[in-house]
């Protein structure tokens, strides 16, 4: 029988897929990070020219990581005359056994994560990393998603390699004293990835739907590798619940829909359907935190059929939760705007008075909301005027503008 | 085995009063034990305050030499040990009980591999 037809596609498929695994496993044999890339790189680019006539092997990923390793091993040999260290990871890859252990030490992913989420490396070299290595997407590609030239990505790649490399950051998973805080930082990375493809700023608009369904994909995977950590669970649940809305969060010329506005028609029953089942599958293990929590609150959103059937009391009750384990300013003004609902304008407005958050577009926003409510039409002018002066965000902006317009005297 | 350097920054000027200094000093000797305990130590100095420091430089073929340290500021190098550690993690493990016991800040740098 003929093998079924392979296209790009297909190709682009396993290469989603596998490239995190193939390189985490290629780093571990060498050690090397640069040189695991390519070798996979390599072997991909093999695939490409011979999976079109051969069709996809029964076990893609064993094919390439096989067919990386063998690059790499031919790479190590031609440069081992120069370098000892060269030498001896040939030596070492060329005498491990290569049948049955292809596939992945099912630790090798969570290992590449938490070297590239390392505290020693900036913020945004984590994500850049995180991007790359596990995810496999292009220099290129990450530079467009966060907006800066191609070399000064290529140049923070460059640099945060090498810190791997020269300070010996380890290629492990923490132990256990370690692993809860260093955990956050895995999470906080992928969560950071997630909001960057979600905020509808300027730039290119698939490459941020692209970034989305990397973050979610990232999340399943933490999910996945480290299952007693209700946070884990939680943050995959939360970028479920928000990508639901995807749909229905932008009219069709770009606009801004919030939540209570939105056609619930437009949401993604799976999506909430499987975001829900993990916001109850965690919050029974009885440990909460900030992810859990706010998974949570949009399990509560998107249990109502229409907006007037929201269970404010709910959200405000998880949103003290929220307060009692993680204080703070901007968890404050969003617990307003739940007590808006709950008790009025008048009570929420006294609450958002009383928070320093000045230079937050959000705050001059939802109080110029809550004043329109309360009719200071004027003030709430002033409001939108601070709001809009805070963001740069085209479509906030927009959407700004239309309610300052409503409270402006024609 | 690594080599790291562990660098403490400490502010300018006279040390803290006794009841402060004191405690950091026993905490600092018991930490230099535990190195040595470990097999960790490799070196370890504390230097005479920024103002006592030198610089010599090479410039169009003469040697210009000027009072004070290298880079101004209000904090220098105050002193520094030199430990062995498999990786970052481990050298960071023990920078982390070098900052508790100065209560200063310490950098971390990995030494080149030597060849």
């Amino acid at each position: 029988m003929p093998p079924p037809p392979v296209g790009e596609a297909d190709i682009e498929r396993v290469f989603r897929e596998e490239y995190g695994r193939a390189v985490a496993v290629l780093v571990r044999c060498i050690g090397d990070i640069d040189i695991a890339e390519d070798a996979v790189q390599d072997a991909f680019a093999t695939a490409v020219q011979r999976w079109p006539a051969t069709g996809i092997p029964p076990s893609p990923a064993g094919w390439i990581i096989t067919t990386a390793r063998h690059r790499a091993i031919d790479r190590l040999r031609r440069e081992a005359s120069r370098d000892e260290r060269h030498a001896h990871a040939a030596r070492l890859l060329a005498s491990e056994p290569s049948s049955g252990e292809e596939e992945a030490v099912p630790d090798d992913r969570l290992r590449l994560m938490f070297t590239c989420c390392h505290p020693a490396l900036a913020p945004a070299a984590q994500v850049a990393l995180t991007l790359r290595l596990l995810g496999g997407l292009t220099t290129a590609e990450i530079a467009r998603a966060f907006l800066v030239p191609e070399s000064t990505m290529a140049q923070r790649l460059v640099r945060a390699k090498g810190k791997i490399r020269d300070a010996g950051i380890p290629y492990r998973v923490p132990g256990a004293h370690e692993l809860p805080d260093r955990l956050r930082v895995v999470l906080a990375v992928i969560y950071l990835i997630f909001n960057e493809g979600y905020t509808a700023s300027a730039g290119d608009g698939l490459v941020r739907e692209d970034l989305c369904a990397e973050a979610i994909r990232l999340g399943r995977l933490a999910a996945t590798l480290v299952p007693d950590d209700p946070e884990a669970i939680g943050l995959l649940a939360l970028m479920l619940l928000i990508e639901a809305r995807r749909a229905a969060r932008a009219t069709t010329d770009g606009g801004m829909v919030l939540v209570a506005h939105q056609d619930r028609g437009l949401w993604n029953r799976r999506l909430i359907e499987e975001g829900q089942t993990l916001v109850r599958h965690c919050l029974r293990r009885n440990q909460p935190g900030p992810y859990q929590i706010q998974a949570a609150i949009n399990a509560v959103h998107s249990d109502a059929e229409h907006a007037a059937a929201t269970d404010w009391r709910q959200i405000l009750q998880l949103y003290d939760q929220w307060m009692a384990i993680a204080p703070g300013p901007v968890v404050a003004l969003n617990r307003a705007v739940a007590v808006g609902e709950v008790d009025g304008p008048e009570s929420a407005l006294a609450i958002v008075e009383g928070l320093a958050l000045d230079r937050y577009y959000l705050w001059h926003a939802i109080r110029a909301d809550l004043l329109t409510r309360v009719g200071r039409y004027q003030d709430a002018a002033l409001a939108y005027d601070a709001a809009i002066a805070r963001t740069d965000n085209a479509v906030e902006r927009t959407f700004l503008q239309r309610g300052r317009e409503a409270v402006t005297p024609h | 085995m690594k080599l790291y350097l562990l660098s403490v920054y400490q502010p300018d000027g006279p040390p803290p009063p006794p009841d402060v200094l004191d405690p950091i000093i026993r905490n600092v000797r018991a930490l230099q034990d535990e190195l040595k305990a470990a097999g960790v130590w490799v070196f370890s100095a504390g230097l005479h305050e920024a103002s006592t420091a030198t610089v010599v430089r090479a410039k169009d073929g003469d040697l210009i030499t000027t009072d004070g340290p290298y880079i101004d500021g209000k904090e220098h190098i105050g002193g520094f040990t030199v430990i062995k550690a498999p990786d970052l993690d481990a050298a960071l493990e023990w920078a982390r009980k070098s900052a508790k016991a100065t209560t200063l800040p310490i950098e971390v740098r990995p030494f080149m591999d030597q060849h």
